[in-house]
């Protein structure tokens, strides 16, 4: 199993350095898709120009990454090449390893449930075999590594590398078992760029699952857990959080980061919802409709914790989805997290409606940012709408996308109890509705 | 020098004392009682001050008339209150020839120095040699406060909105994202005990438009207005009708003597026009005061105690006289000024004999050949900026300062100011003077808030001998929100000049001067030894295009993209609350079931 890893490893890192060398790489380093004033490479080198300049990066409005990014490319800006490439390798491997358990836990857990009887009798054809289950992982791997957008979002040097790797740790982690390292990558994940905080429900779920406590909220050890879970969270993200102070000596991160991702002060175009509107929204309504739209990232949270208790992998990957939806400053690079999880999804294929179509949207769309944003910026041939609506068309696309996917997980779960083979009560094949 | 009105004043006022007794005396009593109230009330007051003001302050006012290389003539007004009065004291109250209006803001909201330049057009220096004064184009203001000021930016911000009402001008559109606090390029030209730049402010808004509307105002500020004096010559539908005009208020405190223990203030107003009569007056370019102004001078100030007309003839080749000034001068001034030797033919309108022989006059300058404009002189110093690149993504500015000095070195401090919604990535800027890279040895660097605070750049780069520095930095549009574009938003915004401040090396040795002789022109800028001159320069403003959101559409892209999220919230919605179930045949809606009750009094089978 490891040696098919290694070509893939080894064809991804080709690639990279192969567009690293090429003229494209100052192409794509540019494209407004790939890097957001979040996490351009652009303007970490900036910051640092600062910093050597004896200017707080933080006084300005360029620069917006952490401190621990800070002094980690103070110290790693000669090697930034080597290591986003390995980024995104150690991001590859810990989702391989990931869903490696994952597959593990799945089956035995398909193995109990058919052991005591809680499948229906005709469901053979929709249970997951070893071999199916067999090269997820590889999959899983080479979807996150050879997707164009991790490569594009590598090759421009986008810091969103690094925090996909911390939220990959975070998945390993948390499949693993391991609580106190699952929350020091989660506080790091939340410390990076604050919507994963999120990601707090689908793996407190998923730990007490494996731990066996019931989630119950009559239950003793389920509040013992939960209450365990988070101080070790909130500790580690006060100890994180406080290293930075002590790094820089200033509060002025803050509002720099957390300040700039939740009030969106910069419209700069990017894949995401926000931009445009907030550009033409009238002032006195913009702190309103910005809590609406932030609001969005957690709102699913608590609903998805409910209805998918029992799934907190899934869970994990619709969260992951809403938070590139709905994020404040998207790129590809978040995308391209959440699209690595779609191979271990695989058997829901037959239950997806619109895969096609879905998939023909968000390709044509890629292809249409660059060329739409030509005719802006460049050419004057088009006006901001043209760019505008192309994000519009590509955001339905993922959300419908996701819709689909959840849709699919639904129905699954469905036929898995009541039998695939359903019938009316006067006996003729039934239809399945949601009601 | 005691101003000639003086007398009259006193005597009228004893006139009327005299005439109010009498009044008394003969009938009319109300009248006089009112009138003698009113003596008693306000009579004494100005009649104590005025014996000790009355040689206290001095008007002098001159203008410089000099043709330029290319053909055009710069006219150059200075008029000078100067006050032997402590103004912060709050203890003055009667103004004479210094203007209440700027008096009572000096001393109200704790002014050390106010610089107020206003200006339509661009000194080209490539073309037109160093200016005496030289402005960026739009409104210029930059203040230093006493260091008893505590809420600096606060008395910036009133400061600003009463000159934006003396001058009509839109000063009040200074604020926080256009004020800058330059560490090093400009320093008090008055007396100043300390140079803490803390309380130094520096504003330019280079959009503003310079009118009639700004000259009324800053005529009035004059003691005698635009009635007599040199300021009849301020016409201005003749002042607008130029290639460059800038006018500019300079307050500062200075020395009272040469011993300096007692401080004076000095008001001086200065307008520079530059009239373009090569193009405009049929390829010649004699001109006269008459051909300018449309007006000649007829009668002095009788407030001034100095009014003078300097004509630059000096020759530019040493052995031709090219030119002649008519009429003759009452004497020829020799200075050195800017590095070079200059010659100025002086006309004296306070010395008698000039009106004389006619009742006025009309200086009047002739090219005895034309003169071939290749050998045109270039300026020790001068800068050219531009923008580079293309697309509205990112641009480049780009900076050329020239050092044509044959054999000297000298640096140069350059002030950038650049709006926030350019985002300036100070990482990219290069400093090349011939092909290698040039190190400046200051830099301070204050980087751009969001709405709130400009970029400002300022940098002390050694110029070598002879050379051209190019000087880059990259940047980055950013798209505003709607309401932030002004009205013309596709016009582009407007980037304010570059400041270059030089201690310029000069071919010519200078002589000390005494300040108070020497004409007004030569003493604004304090000289710092005989070898070097001091010289500010602007350049070019810069015009900036930025992505432009659609602008009619606000309604449409608040209800697509609410759109969006709502059928994300309504999968979702449908996902979370519903589960499936087996679709059952169902008894029917109403429609079904009315049918059916019909069908069954038809008596026909139910549906």
């Amino acid at each position: 199993m490891a040696a098919p890893l290694v070509l893939v490893v080894l064809a991804a890192v080709t690639v990279r350095a192969a567009l690293y060398r090429s003229s494209l790489a100052v192409f794509i380093a540019e494209r407004v898709e790939v890097a957001s004033p979040l996490n351009a490479w652009k303007r970490v080198v900036e910051g640092l120009a600062l910093l050597d300049l004896g200017v707080s990066p933080y006084s300005g409005a360029i620069f917006h990454e952490t401190p621990l990014i800070i002094y980690l490319f103070h110290f790693l800006i000669e090697y930034a090449e080597l290591v986003f490439m390995i980024t995104d390798v150690l991001t590859a491997v810990a989702l391989y390893l990931a869903i490696q358990d994952f597959n593990k836990v799945v089956f035995k857990k398909q193995k109990l449930l058919i052991e005591l009887d809680k499948y229906a009798p005709d469901v053979a054809e929709l249970i997951q075999t070893p071999m199916e289950m067999h090269y997820i992982p590889l999959k899983v791997a080479l979807f996150y590594l050879l997707n164009p957008y991790t490569v594009m979002s590598c090759v421009a040097k986008s810091t969103c590398a690094i925090n996909n790797s911390v939220i990959a740790f975070f998945i390993l982690a948390t499949i693993k078992g391991s609580a106190f390292l699952s929350a020091v990558f989660l506080a790091l994940a939340t410390y990076q760029s604050l919507y994963p905080l999120t990601l707090f429900a689908p793996a407190l779920l998923y730990l007490l699952q494996r731990q066996f406590i019931p989630i119950k909220l009559k239950s003793k050890s389920f509040w013992l857990y939960t209450m365990q879970y988070t101080s070790l969270y909130l500790c580690s993200l006060v100890v994180i959080i406080c290293l930075s102070f002590f790094l820089l000596n200033s509060w002025d991160f803050i509002p720099s980061v957390y300040g700039f991702i939740l009030s969106v002060p910069d419209l700069t175009p990017n894949i995401g919802l926000f931009w445009y509107f907030f550009a033409e929204m009238f002032e006195h309504f913009s702190l309103f409709f910005v809590c609406v739209f932030q609001i969005n990232v957690f709102f699913y949270t608590i609903p998805l914790a409910i209805k998918l208790k029992e799934h907190p992998m899934f869970f994990m990957f619709v969260q992951l989805a809403i938070i590139s939806i709905f994020k404040s400053y998207p790129t590809v690079g978040d995308i391209a997290l959440y699209m690595a999880f779609l191979p271990v999804w695989s058997h829901l294929y037959r239950f997806l409606r619109n895969i096609f179509i879905l998939s023909c949207v968000l390709i044509f769309c890629s292809f249409l940012f660059p060329v739409l944003w030509h005719l802006w910026i460049y050419a004057g041939s088009a006006n901001s709408n043209f760019y505008y609506a192309i994000t519009l068309t590509f955001n339905i696309g993922q959300i419908l996308l996701i819709s689909d996917y959840f849709y699919a997980f639904l129905r699954r779960e469905y036929y898995l109890t009541h039998g695939l083979h359903l019938t009316r009560q006067d006996g003729t094949e039934a239809m399945l509705v949601l009601k | 020098m005691a101003p000639p009105e003086a007398a009259p004043l006193a005597g009228r006022r004893k006139r009327k004392r005299r005439g109010a007794a009498r009044g008394g005396a003969g009938g009319g009593m109300a009248a006089a009682l009112l009138l003698l109230l009113l003596l008693l009330a306000a009579g004494p007051g100005p009649g104590r001050a005025d014996a000790g003001q009355e040689r206290r302050d001095a008007l002098r006012e001159e203008l410089l008339l000099s043709p330029l290389p290319t053909g055009d003539v710069a006219a150059t007004f200075q008029f000078r209150t100067r006050w032997d009065a402590d103004l912060q004291r709050g203890s003055v109250s009667h103004y004479r020839l210094f203007p209440k209006a700027l008096g009572r803001l000096v001393a109200a909201l704790g002014v050390r120095e106010l610089h107020l330049a206003l200006t339509q057009g661009f000194w080209r220096t490539r073309y037109w040699g160093q200016p005496p004064l030289q402005a960026p184009a739009g409104a210029e203001l930059w203040v230093w406060f006493q260091p008893t000021v505590t809420d600096v930016d606060k008395a910036w911000k009133e400061l600003s909105n009463i000159l934006s009402g003396i001058f009509c001008a839109s000063l009040n559109f200074i604020d926080s994202t256009n004020t800058v606090i330059p560490t090093a390029s400009f320093k008090p030209l008055g007396l100043a005990n300390g140079t803490d730049h803390h309380l130094l402010r520096y504003a330019v808004l280079p959009r503003e438009v310079v009118c009639t509307e700004n000259l009324t105002p800053w005529k009035k500020l004059l003691p005698c207005g635009s009635k007599a004096g040199l300021a009849v010559l301020l016409k201005a539908e003749r002042l607008f009708h130029s290639s460059y005009h800038s006018q500019a208020v300079h307050i500062r405190p200075i020395c009272r003597d040469a011993s300096c223990l007692a401080m004076s203030w000095e008001l001086r107003q200065t307008l520079t026009v530059v009239f373009d009569f090569f193009s405009s007056g049929q390829g010649k370019k004699d001109w006269s005061l008459f051909k300018m102004f449309s007006r000649t001078l007829t009668d002095t100030c009788p407030l001034a105690s100095q009014s003078k007309v300097y004509v630059d003839i000096s020759p530019k080749t040493k052995e031709k006289e090219l030119l002649e000034v008519s009429p003759p001068p009452t004497s020829v001034h020799e200075a050195v000024v800017q590095g070079d030797k200059k010659t100025y033919a002086v006309y004296d309108l306070l010395s008698p004999s000039l009106f004389n022989t006619s009742r006025s006059l009309n200086v009047q300058l002739k090219w005895k050949r034309p003169q071939d404009s290749s050998e045109m002189p270039i300026p020790t110093l001068h800068a050219q900026r531009y923008v580079a690149g293309y697309g509205l993504q990112t641009g480049e500015i780009c900076t050329l300062i020239y050092n044509t000095h044959p054999y000297r070195a000298f640096p140069v401090i350059l002030l950038e100011t650049v709006p926030w919604y350019l985002r300036l990535y100070v990482h990219t800027l290069t400093i090349i003077t011939k092909g290698k890279e040039n190190k400046p040895s200051y830099i301070h660097y204050q980087p751009a808030q969001d709405r709130r605070r400009p970029h400002l750049l300022e940098m002390l780069i050694q110029l070598p001998a002879n050379s051209v520095t190019k000087i880059t930095i990259q940047f980055e549009r950013a798209l505003l929100k709607w309401t932030e574009y002004p009205p013309d938003p596709n016009h582009g915004f407007y980037v304010g000049s570059s400041v270059l401040s030089a201690l310029v090396p000069s071919v010519t040795a200078m002589k000390d001067m005494d300040v108070e002789q020497s004409p007004l022109f030569t003493s604004l800028f304090p000289s710092s030894d005989g070898s070097s001159y001091f010289v500010r320069l602007y350049t070019e403003p810069l015009l900036v295009n930025l992505p432009t959101p659609d602008f009619s559409m606000p309604y449409n892209v608040i209800c697509l993209t609410c759109t969006v999220v709502a059928v994300c919230y309504g999968s979702f919605y449908n996902l979370l609350t519903r589960t499936f179930h087996v679709e059952e045949p169902s008894r029917g809606g109403l429609a079904k079931r009315l049918a059916n009750v019909i069908r069954k009094f038809r008596g026909v089978p139910p549906l």
